[in-house]
């Protein structure tokens, strides 16, 4: 009976390292293709609460398109196939990072244009300015410009004591 | 000088208002669907009431309105009356798709509510509603005789999107 259990034993310890390693093997590719279907979902939008990402949404038509986006993962589409596959049905609101073209330019070009706009009115506001000041100048009031420097002559003299 | 000094915050002012006339106006809810003017993805799936199957296939040649609904669907309530009174009037054949319900459920639903539909199909798994972008049920799609979406409404119909939008469109389609 004896040898017959460690044989038992003996089996079931073979066959548990086996699966181990099995397991092992696959863990790593697993974990791979875990984090780039994370990714991906984390770049797409849930339509049912805008501003969720898939990856965050709980709702169930996120659920269904994080199945959509794994099985296609899985069949060997690339990511760039996966995004045109909810696209094409969502159109380019399912992504958090829209396309530049005809209909998206004034998104993406916009916000530079009123930074250059912006930086163009403060250039010639201060050119005016400094013109303006330069122009003024001599001409200032004579009185006031004498009042002026006799106060700051003033104050060149040692303070008065006592 | 004088004018252009005060007319270039005014123009600014002017296109701000302008901007956020149009953008808050807008409803963020409606997403414009990239299958108008596409043809209207094909689908092959089994019928609520008896076993026959439907396929778009069978549709071709007649101008439709998909309407996808649900009996969990609340607001699907709201446009049911409205659905009753186009199938009572005839003027354009209704197909539902029962999108992402119990088949029992959505049998009982109709059996109390009234059934609007031609024929109503059964997409349990939701996959034909990811296929034509459902995200708010009810949604209703034109589809003309050649199988091509030319309108898709976001929530449920109205008296109004009927009258100023679906109805127009679809006597247009089948001209």
């Amino acid at each position: 009976m004896r040898p017959c259990l460690r044989l038992a034993c003996g089996i079931a310890l073979v066959a548990f390292a086996l699966v181990a390693a099995a397991t092992k093997m696959d863990a790593p590719a697993d974990a791979a293709f875990d984090t780039r279907i994370k990714t991906l979902e984390s770049e797409l939008r849930c339509l049912v609460c805008q501003n969720q990402t898939l990856a965050d949404s709980n709702a169930s038509l996120a659920e269904d398109l994080r199945r959509e986006v794994r099985e296609l993962a899985l069949s060997g589409k690339s990511d760039n196939e996966i995004r045109a596959y909810l696209v094409a049905r969502y159109g380019d609101f399912v992504l958090y990072d829209p396309p530049l073209k005809r209909t998206t330019w004034l998104l993406w070009i916009g916000p530079f244009a009123l930074l250059a706009g912006g930086g163009m009115l403060w250039w010639t506001v201060l050119r005016r300015r400094e013109h303006a000041g330069r122009s003024t100048q001599r001409t200032t009031d004579p009185h006031a410009e004498a009042r002026g420097r006799a106060l700051l002559d003033d104050s060149d003299e040692p303070p008065h004591t006592g | 000088m004088k004018t252009v000094r005060w007319s270039i915050p005014l123009a600014l002012f002017v296109v701000l208002i302008a901007f956020l006339w149009v953008g808050l106006g807008r409803d963020p809810r409606e997403v414009p669907s990239p299958l108008i003017g596409k043809p209207a993805p094909s689908f092959a799936l089994h019928q609520l009431h008896g076993d026959k199957p439907l396929s778009t296939a069978e549709l071709r040649g007649k101008v439709w309105l998909l309407n996808v609904w649900a009996s969990w669907c609340v607001s699907c309530r709201v446009e049911h009356p409205l659905l009753l009174q186009l199938a009572k009037a005839g003027i354009v054949p209704v197909y539902g798709l029962d999108y992402k319900d119990k088949p029992d459920d959505a049998r009982a639903w109709l059996a109390q509510n009234g059934d609007p539909y031609t024929a109503s199909i059964v997409d349990q798994d939701g996959r034909v509603g990811i296929d034509y972008g459902v995200y708010g049920v009810p949604e209703t799609f034109v589809i003309d005789r050649l199988g091509i979406v030319r309108y898709k409404q976001i929530g449920p119909l109205s008296v109004e999107s009927l009258q100023e939008k679906v109805l127009p469109l679809v006597r247009e389609l089948q001209k």
